[in-house]
């Protein structure tokens, strides 16, 4: 089109446009299907899949005792676990940024309350607090580095994955001429700090179902399932607030923000290394709720604790409808994804199908979700011109 | 106080041993369009960036308000009032239209632990503030990613009035528009300097800055031809400050067709 032509059309446009707008309306509106809007959402594949998930295991599974009280504890558990680094990285995916270090920083963090606790004679409280904020300062640093040298967090956590693997082994044979560390449930018995992640809740009301015949029992007349246990607690706790300051809150928006264009988020003024260097403490934060958790169920700590748990974690959030590139995800859907997690290690384990299958199926799920999702990324910001 | 709200004396910027503005001089007066026109490279996106606070100026005087001043960052030039909608965009395709429009600004309620981003009243002031400017958002949960070039880029002028920009910088709004969208901008533009802001825009399409513009600033190879009211200067001037002399022959076939069309209008 050549230029004049062009200034004739604007103004034409124009006046078409405007009559086009007095007019407007609704006809613009097309009514979008409940369904098609539930299949936008992120954390909508997690959700089907999950259900799928647990539609297969109760036809093949359904009498193996993995439906039972106990066994229904179990997969929750091994969810729950998964689930409370998938939160936090969930957020941090959303960001823009991973965390590879979260498995490291497992086992870094149980050495660091049981060490001070066992071989130093802190009380227990004090080793936990300790261990908290030792975590919580390393993710500091990898997010400090991460946003002042702006290399990729994939690299710069990828370093303090090795780091502070090396690092756990490293001091615990130096302070204990071992690698697996025993003995803290001796000092956890009593304290305050201990029992909000060792212990379970809800003792009294499982006994009564125990008598009830809700649930079965031991011959000794204890319930076979004691209670709920803290790590599940934790987990939903975390969830439901994550996932209430991720859509609900001003800090946010500015995740989103900072994963969907971190540029366009600075200058409007969002924060942007600071959200993400608060979610590398988050991370690291989570990391050590997991190790606490684990430290107190078993009364000890192992150097190898946690070993690939980054990678399970990136899995479940991917699974949960997150974007690799940042920018678009959810909390539920991570959990989800750790949840389908849990239930088909778990499930294959009572089905007797053999482990491996376990992995070639997540490698599968993997794929899957991330054509997903791919899929789903076009049609949400599918450009009409 | 002065009565421009932003006044260049001789500014420059280097880049290295680069030249991108050399002794820039500028007035830019509220409720007026003022059009920074020049071809590729003649440095308008850096002289913008320089009100803008993105590059401080390595000489020269920026008064803002008559008073002199220096930004660190866009976030001081935009609590200032002065707010740029850059080439690229500046918004995030995978957020919804409310959630860009408060991105940096959330509005909350509650308090305490309990205070959250208030989705309901944002919902309704993104979709009232784009409607003033003529786009009906069906749905501002929807992502942005889903609008054409044109509403986004009015989307971003809204979000700029709404906040209370006194200066609207606009970065080569049209360049990527098809011919309706770039007049629906354009629209835009005539209702924010209606408001009374003072708008500067950039574009190399004088076909796209005459109509609406009310003063003309000309760059080439970093340096200013000087700036101009619209009633000194015809299209045809405007045309030819800008190719500098060059590419004469396009030019005079251009103009021709002008005399044309002007004759018949
Ligand atoms: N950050 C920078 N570093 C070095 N040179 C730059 C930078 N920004 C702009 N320039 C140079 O300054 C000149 C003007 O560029 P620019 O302001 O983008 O022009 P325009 O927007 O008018 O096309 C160009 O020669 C460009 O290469
Ligand atoms: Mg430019």
């Amino acid at each position: 089109m050549t230029d004049q032509t062009q200034s004739v059309d604007l103004s034409k446009m124009a006046e078409d446009k405007s009559r086009e707008e007095k007019s407007a309306g609704d006809e613009r509106v097309r009514k979008v299907p409940t369904w098609k809007r539930l299949l936008h959402r992120p954390e909508f594949g997690a959700i089907s899949g999950a259900l799928l998930v647990f539609v297969f295991f109760f036809i093949t599974a359904g009498d193996s005792g993995m439906f039972a009280s106990d066994g229904i504890i179990n997969w929750t558990t091994v969810s729950a676990q998964l689930g409370l680094i998938a939160i936090s990285a969930c957020l941090l995916m959303i960001a823009g940024e991973f965390d590879l270090s979260i498995g490291s920083m497992i086992g870094f963090a149980g050495m660091m309350m049981t060490i001070p606790a066992v071989y130093w004679g802190w009380p227990i409280w004090g080793a936990i607090l300790f261990a908290f904020a030792g975590a919580m300062l390393i993710g500091f640093l990898n997010g400090y580095i991460v946003v002042k040298t702006g290399l990729p967090s994939f690299i710069v956590s990828l370093a303090f994955l090795f780091m502070l693997r090396g690092l756990t082994i490293a001091l615990s044979i130096l302070f204990t001429n071992r690698t697996i560390v025993g003995g803290i449930d001796k000092y956890a018995d009593g304290d305050w700090l201990a029992a909000v992640f060792g212990g379970v809740i809800g003792k009294s009301l499982f006994t009564w179902f125990a008598n009830i015949g809700l649930i079965s029992s031991y011959d000794d007349g204890t319930p076979v399932v004691e209670g709920i246990p803290m790590v599940i607690v934790w987990c939903v706790f975390l969830a439901v607030v994550a996932s209430w300051v991720l859509l609900r809150t001003k800090y946010g928006n500015w995740i989103f923000a900072t994963g969907g264009d971190d540029k366009a988020a600075r200058n409007v003024g969002v924060p942007v290394d600071k959200v993400k260097i608060s979610l590398f403490m988050f991370t690291a934060f989570t990391a050590t709720v997991y190790a606490a958790c684990q430290v107190f169920e078993f009364g000890s700590a192992s150097a190898d604790r946690g070993v690939l748990k980054e990678f399970e974690a990136i899995i479940a959030v991917v699974i949960g409808g997150a974007l690799l590139t940042g920018g678009y995800g959810s909390v539920i859907g991570a959990c989800f994804g750790a949840l389908i997690f849990g239930v088909v290690q778990m499930g294959i384990f009572f089905t007797g199908i053999d482990s491996d299958w376990f992995r070639v199926f997540l490698g599968a799920m993997l794929l899957i979700a991330v054509l997903f999702n791919n899929y789903i990324r076009k049609k949400v910001t599918e450009a009409r011109h | 106080m002065s009565e421009f709200i932003i006044e260049l004396k001789k500014v420059s910027r280097y880049f290295g041993s680069v030249i991108a503005i050399k002794d820039i001089d500028m007035k830019v007066k509220l409720g007026e369009v003022h059009c920074l026109l020049g071809d590729n490279g003649a440095g308008k996106s850096t002289l913008i960036k320089t009100l803008a606070g993105v590059h401080a100026p390595s000489d020269g005087e920026y008064l803002f308000e008559g008073k002199p001043v220096v930004f660190e960052s866009p976030v001081e030039a935009l609590d200032s009032g002065i707010a740029t909608v850059y080439q690229d965009l500046a918004l995030v395709p995978l957020m919804s239209v409310t959630r860009n429009f408060f991105m940096g600004r959330e509005i909350t309620k509650g308090r305490g632990i309990f205070k959250r981003f208030d989705i309901e009243t944002a919902n309704q002031i993104a979709q009232k503030g784009m409607a003033e400017m003529g786009i009906n958002v069906r749905d501002p949960s929807q992502a942005i990613g889903t609008m054409s070039g044109g509403e986004r880029q009015c989307l971003a002028i809204a979000r700029a009035i709404h906040f209370g920009a006194k200066v609207l910088i606009l970065d080569e709004p049209t360049a990527a528009l098809g011919v309706k969208q770039s007049a629906n901008v354009l629209k835009v533009v005539a209702k924010a300097k209606a408001r009374g802001l003072a708008v500067i825009l950039i574009t190399h399409n004088v076909h796209h800055a005459y109509p609406i513009a009310d003063r003309f600033t000309l760059l080439n190879r970093g340096q200013s031809l000087g700036s101009f009211m619209k009633s000194e200067v015809s299209r045809e001037d405007v045309l030819e400050m800008m190719a500098g002399g060059q590419e004469l022959d396009e030019l005079t076939a251009e103009l021709e067709e002008f005399s044309r069309l002007d004759a018949t209008a």
